[in-house]
Formats: C-alpha cells, structure tokens, sequence
C-alpha cells in the first residue's frame, strides 16, 4: 500500500506534466537531449535521479516495475529505487523481466529481449557524447544543430592507435535514426546491439545534467565505428559458472586472494531463471580447481 | 583598410604590437565579425561570397576544409590529450575519412612533409617540443589541402635555429601546394622570407604596402622607415 503524505510516486503532478512534455519532446526527436528542470530527489545525485524522475512521471497504478543495477535486481541501489516506487506508488515490483511494464536500469540491459509496451528507463550520469572533446557546451549544441560528428571518431582512432582495436567498452557512441550523436549511459557496448529496433520505448534520465532523451521503438541504431575496424562486442572464453550460458554478458568475480575467480551473468533475473530451468555451469569444477 | 589576396599568393602583414594586426587576421578568418566592412572569399563553388553572410554550417564547413589557421602558440591549435596521428587525422574524419587505415597512412605521409620522425605518430603532443608542436599544427592544417592559411607568428615562440628550419619549410610547402597565405609578424625576417607582399600597419591602419623587398629595401612611410631601421644585426 502506497504511503500517506506524499503525491501519487513522489512528485508533484506539475513536475510530472513537465517532464512528460520533454519525454513527449525528446521521442519525437530520437536521440535529442531536451533539457528539463530536473528536481532534487531523496537520494544524491549519480544514484539515478534522472531514472527515477522519469519512472515518476511514467509510472501508473497499473504498472509493474523492475529496477536493475548492472543488471542486478538485489543490489543497493535496485533494492531502495524498488521500495521507493513500492512507498510512494504502491505499484507491483517484480524481478521477472518480461513481467514488468516499467524497467529501470543503471548500466544494463536486461538479456530478455523486451517487447511492445514495455519501457526501459535508463539512468545517466553524463549525458553529452562530445564533452570529452568539445568542454564548451554552446558548442556541443552547434555540433548536434551542425551534425559535425566526425571528431567522434578522433576518440575511436586514439583507442586503435593505442590499443590497436577499439578499447571503449562501455558508453559507447551510437548514431540515433542517423542523425543525433547519443551516449547510451554506461551500459557494456555487449549491449548497444539491443537498442537497435528495439520494440520497446527507451527513456534516458540525466537528474544532474538536466537533460532526457529518447529511443522511440523500433528506431535504428548505430554504433560508430572505422570502415576497417568494424564494432564488435566483448565475448568471453568462459561460460556462466553458474547457469553455463555463453552469450550473456559476465561478470568476472574474485572468489579468493589466491587468484581464484569465476565468471557469472551480470543480468541475475537470467541467471537464476536458467538455473531453475535445469541450467547448470562448471561452479563445482571451478571449486575444485581453486582449491588446489 | 583594405587589401586583396590572390590564390597562391603570400601576405605578409607586419606593425607594431597593437596595431592590429592579429585582429585583422582574425576577422578575415571569420574567427571575428567586424564591426564594419566585409571579407569576401571566392568559394570553389558559388563565386564570392561574404564570409560573414554565409550560412554558419558553410562558413564552419569552409574553415574546416578550405582554410588553415596556425597560431603562434600550437597548445592553441592542437588537441593536446590526443596522439598527434589524432591531430593530423582530425580534420579528415570532420569531412567523412572512415578508414583508419588511409587515415593513418596520410597521417604518416605528412609528419614525413613537415620533417617530423613517424615514430612519434603514437605521442601525445606535450612530449614534443616547441618546435615540432609547430610543425604538427602545420601538418593538421595542411592535411584537407586548404586553399589559404592564416598563421599568426608562425616562428614567435621558436629559438633561431629553429625557427630558420621552420621558415625553409614553410616556404617549401606553400610554393608547392601553391596555397595563399598570411602571415601576420612583427619579425621582419620571416616576412622577408616568406612573404611576396606586404602590408606595414599601425595604429589599425595600413600606413604602406607593397612588394615585400620594395617595402623592407625602401622604405617610404616614416614609420616603416623607423621599423626598418631598428632591426638589430648582430
């Protein structure tokens, strides 16, 4: 049950009206950062004030929510941005990605492919691809008003020349419907794929930065890259230690101070669905190759 | 004041400090709109045209491609927390390059043209010193083969030896590309050097001009006569 004292999630209708004009404002525009007046939150900046504003202005009392962070449904922050909307709207959580009308994610993307109608709300900390070459802000704007996009890849050049492949890995650059230069907040390149023609609606939340943008669905997106030096995701040599799966995103954890270590999945509502499928990974052998 | 540039020529705009003529160089790189007169430039595609009353996307895309600036002090013009291979390769990508290995490969040809060791390609530019700064800014500029190069005291921060290494150069890539450029100085060497014409400013106005060697040999303005004359020699 809804908590008494606060407006239906937290903020005031006239906030929530706002943001819905920029969010309306930012898919009619893919990729668009529309600047709004975010306002503080009951939890500090960089914790996902930008998510959570856009969750409360979206969210309904027939909602369900899912909260992940790095795909994890049991972490801090997942577990109090979940109680919160539990507090203040009283709406249903659950874990089950296909279950969930409402998807908040800090640096993931959940490895069940989403469908029509589901929305996946991203936080992001810094929401400007240029700011790591261009500081001045009235100049970024040109560059987007512009197009003036090449110097991007003056970034993705140093990472070959130095590392002699494309080291970014995480935030990295996608083109929007072929016009607008976005950061997709930092979730795995693994996963910049996804977003592509995604049929789900993605939100982007920035609370500090005062920015949202938008992936309407079913909207093209393209990672940048070199004619001879195309994107690639990261791949791994191992499997899940626990479910055994090969091609979801893993996490590679330190087990010991003797240099044991596995590699699970980073999306645990994944992972533990498998594993009640009847999935199982090579976590008793890994044990034993420890411990010797 | 007014003055023509022709394709290929050299300019060399030489006065006083505050005399204006780095604010003269500034407004006819369009990095400056005057309060009044105008800059026309003969565009490849449409004639002349007045810098200023272009649209901002062309006039960006012209200092982009067609126009070179060198300032005095290359930590102005370079991106100092990238490669310099970055650097050159910079104004390729603004205008398209997508393959990193025809960039590179041009990269590499024009640190060879400014006589610069292809080994340093992978180095940040704060490893370089003054003067190969001032040669990779040259290069970055020179790269999508403008038509006119605006250089602010190219050699001002430069020791002689230098900076007499540096003019050899200069000189051999502007007769060779043929390009236009000017050169504003308050060293009278360098305009000797490079410069087919020159203009002597003073106080924001042009007191003489004419051909390099005719303006420097005889002087006719009283104040181009006392910049000429206290020129030391040692």
């Amino acid at each position: 049950m809804a908590e008494q004292g606060y407006n239906f999630a937290y903020l005031d209708e006239q906030t929530k009206r706002m943001i819905r004009r920029a969010i309306l404002k930012a898919v009619a525009i893919p990729g668009y950062q529309v600047p709004f007046g975010s306002r503080e939150m009951p939890l500090p900046f960089g914790w996902g004030t930008g998510g959570i504003q856009v969750t409360a202005s979206i969210i309904g009392r027939d909602d369900t929510l899912k909260v992940i962070d790095q795909g994890a449904d049991d972490t801090v922050n997942a577990v109090s941005i979940r109680k919160f909307f539990a507090r203040t709207a009283g709406v249903e959580t659950t874990e089950r990605t296909e279950d969930a009308t409402i998807l908040q994610t800090r640096h993931r993307i959940p490895e069940t492919r989403l469908g029509a109608g589901q929305i996946l709300v991203y936080q992001v900390p810094i929401p400007e691809p240029l700011r790591w070459l261009e500081p001045r802000e009235a100049e970024t704007r040109k560059m987007h008003a512009l197009e003036e996009y090449g110097v991007m890849h003056v970034r993705l050049y140093e990472d070959i020349a130095r590392f002699g492949h494309i080291a970014t890995s995480y935030d990295y650059p996608v083109r929007v419907n072929g016009r607008y230069l976005m950061r997709p907040s930092p979730i795995p390149k693994f996963d910049n794929p996804k977003m592509d023609r995604s049929p789900a609606l993605q939100l982007f939340g920035a609370g500090r930065e005062k920015r949202i943008y938008a992936i309407p669905p079913h909207t093209g997106v393209r990672s940048l890259d070199f004619d001879d030096h195309p994107f690639e995701v990261q791949k791994w040599e191992d499997v899940c230690a626990l479910c055994g799966s090969g091609d979801s995103f893993l996490d590679e954890i330190v087990t010991d101070d003797r240099g044991g270590r596995m590699f699970v999945c980073s999306d645990t509502d994944y992972c533990g669905r498998r594993r009640e499928a009847g999935h199982a990974g090579p976590t008793s052998r890994n044990g034993e190759a420890d411990g010797a | 004041m007014s003055f023509d540039i022709w394709p290929g020529e050299v300019l060399g705009i030489v006065g006083e400090s505050g005399s204006g003529k780095t604010t003269v160089l500034n407004c006819i790189s369009a990095r400056l709109e005057p309060t009044s007169g105008t800059v026309e430039y003969a565009t490849r595609h449409d004639g002349p045209a007045d810098i200023y009353r272009i649209s901002e996307p062309a006039r960006r895309l012209l200092m982009r491609t067609d126009w070179g600036f060198v300032h005095q002090n290359p930590q102005e013009g370079l991106r100092m927390e990238v490669s310099a291979g970055a650097n050159i390769g910079e104004r390729l990508m603004a205008v398209g390059a997508r393959h990193y290995g025809n960039i590179r490969e041009t990269a590499t040809d024009w640190l060879d043209k400014v006589e610069m060791d292809t080994g340093r390609m992978d180095d940040l530019p704060l490893t370089f010193s003054g003067g190969m700064q001032q040669r990779l800014q040259i290069a970055r500029n020179l790269v999508t083969a403008p038509r006119i190069v605006f250089m602010d005291e190219p050699t001002g921060n430069l020791d002689v030896s230098v900076q007499a290494r540096l003019l050899d150069l200069l000189r051999g890539l502007v007769s060779d590309l043929g390009l236009a450029a000017v050169i504003v100085t308050h060293d009278l060497a360098v305009a000797r050097l490079l410069s087919h014409r020159l203009l002597v400013m003073r106080r924001g106005e042009i007191v003489e001009s004419g051909l390099t060697d005719q303006v420097l040999d005889d002087p006719q303005h009283p104040y181009s006569q006392l910049l000429v004359s206290s020129v030391l020699h040692p």
